[in-house]
């Protein structure tokens, strides 16, 4: 890989203005002309857009639409079905239906919402490539791509979680789910004790989105 | 065939070169039926520009942690999930 | 490990620690997002099923598909797709992606402070 590791733009980000973040990873992005496949894929969407076979407009919207899914989305159904049990009950029977209750779509594909229990700790994913719910939390983390991720939580996975800095107590089962077909799917958490009185915001500000991959759980807001 | 939830099934062993979503670690293994998802379009024709229009029934089996990796040093409890279509799979042997 | 397994059906085995890194999307990483989603929608066809999107990557073999990036991969599988379909043709690709370098500007020397 020729990323440049020991790039020094890191640590300034300077929030006041429009210049994309960077990440180690990346060079200044203006700075630098466009690598072959950054080339390719500006050819590829303007040959498409000559052809017709998708609008600028269409392509701006999409990007756009995609952008705006984000872990916000399953936060919302997380708290909303640890408030309403009659909710969580049709969260976790027909997860499409109950998502568009509260006008949220969870994309083509049937999702499947696994529930956490103290008996049960499930977690997420694709050993064939990288199937993700990215209508619910969008884009998913380079790690959830990364070769490790994916060979080793098959068959070391509470090893894997350890990494996390999960550990799951050995009277519970560990349930893997390798998302090889047409399924997606979402981890519903276990609701931390301590959080009786909070408000929907406030619990919705617990989950996180590796929560809802599975790979930790929920953390109460003493431990916070 | 048709399976219900419940059923033993072994996954079927074969390795062809094309396009396959059965994952080589749980080929030759047995598991249960933990539902049926309905029935999809064959990825094994719309990878090569098909209509996959002969349908599949897609089941999601759930193997024994231990019956995948004879090894394997967690509780005997853990398990994992796969999603499956019908002709990878037959009645266990 | 045996050809009888192929490259990207990884299941099972050993592998290093997970690194936990991220990165944010860059433009050119959500547009091809984008345009796979545009291209899989029924209404065009679809042009290109996911399936198609994910034999091609497969397709790489080993070195390329370690070489290149998630997304790297993915335009380089749509190109391949829509050249076999005849939806676009190798000159005009070639010729696009010239173009779209020759629009590139080096930043240096322009008004915009260098960050960092």
């Amino acid at each position: 890989m020729s990323h440049d590791h020991s790039h020094p733009h890191d640590h300034h980000h300077d929030h006041g203005h429009d210049h994309p973040h960077r990440h180690p990873n990346q060079p200044d992005l203006e700075d630098l002309p466009p690598t072959y496949y950054q080339a390719m894929a500006d050819a590829v969407a303007e040959l498409l857009i000559e052809k017709n076979v998708f609008s600028g407009g269409e392509l701006r919207e999409t990007i756009e639409y995609m952008q705006g899914r984000n872990p916000d989305l399953g936060a919302k159904l997380t708290v909303r079905a640890w408030t309403d049990p009659d909710f969580k009950k049709r969260l976790t029977t027909n997860a499409k239906e109950a998502a568009a209750e509260i006008g949220i779509d969870t994309g083509p594909a049937p999702l499947l919402v696994m529930e956490n229990t103290p008996d049960v700790h499930n977690v997420i994913v694709c050993t064939l490539c990288s199937c993700y719910p990215v209508f619910l939390l969008g884009k998913s983390p380079d790690w959830y791509k990364s070769r490790e991720y994916r060979s080793r939580m098959v068959r070391e996975p509470r090893a894997v979680l350890a990494e996390f800095g999960t550990e799951i107590d050995p009277s519970r089962e560990v349930r893997v789910h390798d998302s090889t077909a047409d399924m997606r799917y979402m981890i519903l958490p276990m609701r931390p004790d301590g959080t009786d009185g909070m408000t929907e915001e406030e619990l919705a500000a617990l989950v996180t989105r590796d929560s809802l991959i599975g790979v930790i759980e929920v953390a109460g807001p003493a431990a916070g | 065939m048709a399976y219900a939830v419940g059923d033993t099934v072994q996954v079927r062993y074969a390795t062809p070169p094309g396009h396959v979503r059965t994952p080589y670690y749980c080929r030759g293994r047995a598991g249960t039926v933990e539902r049926v998802c309905g029935r999809f379009h064959n990825p094994e024709e719309l990878a090569y520009g098909r209509t996959g229009e002969t349908l599949l029934t897609l089941y999601r089996v759930r193997f024994r942690q231990r019956d995948l990796w004879p090894d394997y040093s967690g509780p005997e409890t853990d398990t994992v999930e796969i999603e499956l279509y019908e002709h990878w799979l037959e009645p266990p042997r | 490990m045996t050809t009888e397994r192929r490259h990207h059906d990884m299941g099972g085995l050993d592998a290093g620690p997970v690194h936990r890194s991220e990165h944010k999307f860059e433009p050119w990483e959500n547009k091809t997002d984008a345009i796979v989603r545009l291209l899989s929608q029924p209404k065009r066809g679809p042009m290109m099923r996911i399936d198609e999107l994910r034999r091609g990557i497969e397709e790489m073999g080993p070195g390329v598909y370690d070489e290149l990036t998630y997304y790297e991969r993915w335009i380089a599988s749509i190109a391949n797709i829509l050249l076999e379909k005849g939806v676009i043709n190798v000159d005009e690709l070639g010729r696009k992606i010239e173009e779209v370098k020759a629009r590139h500007v080096p930043a240096s020397g322009s008004a915009k402070p260098a960050e960092g």
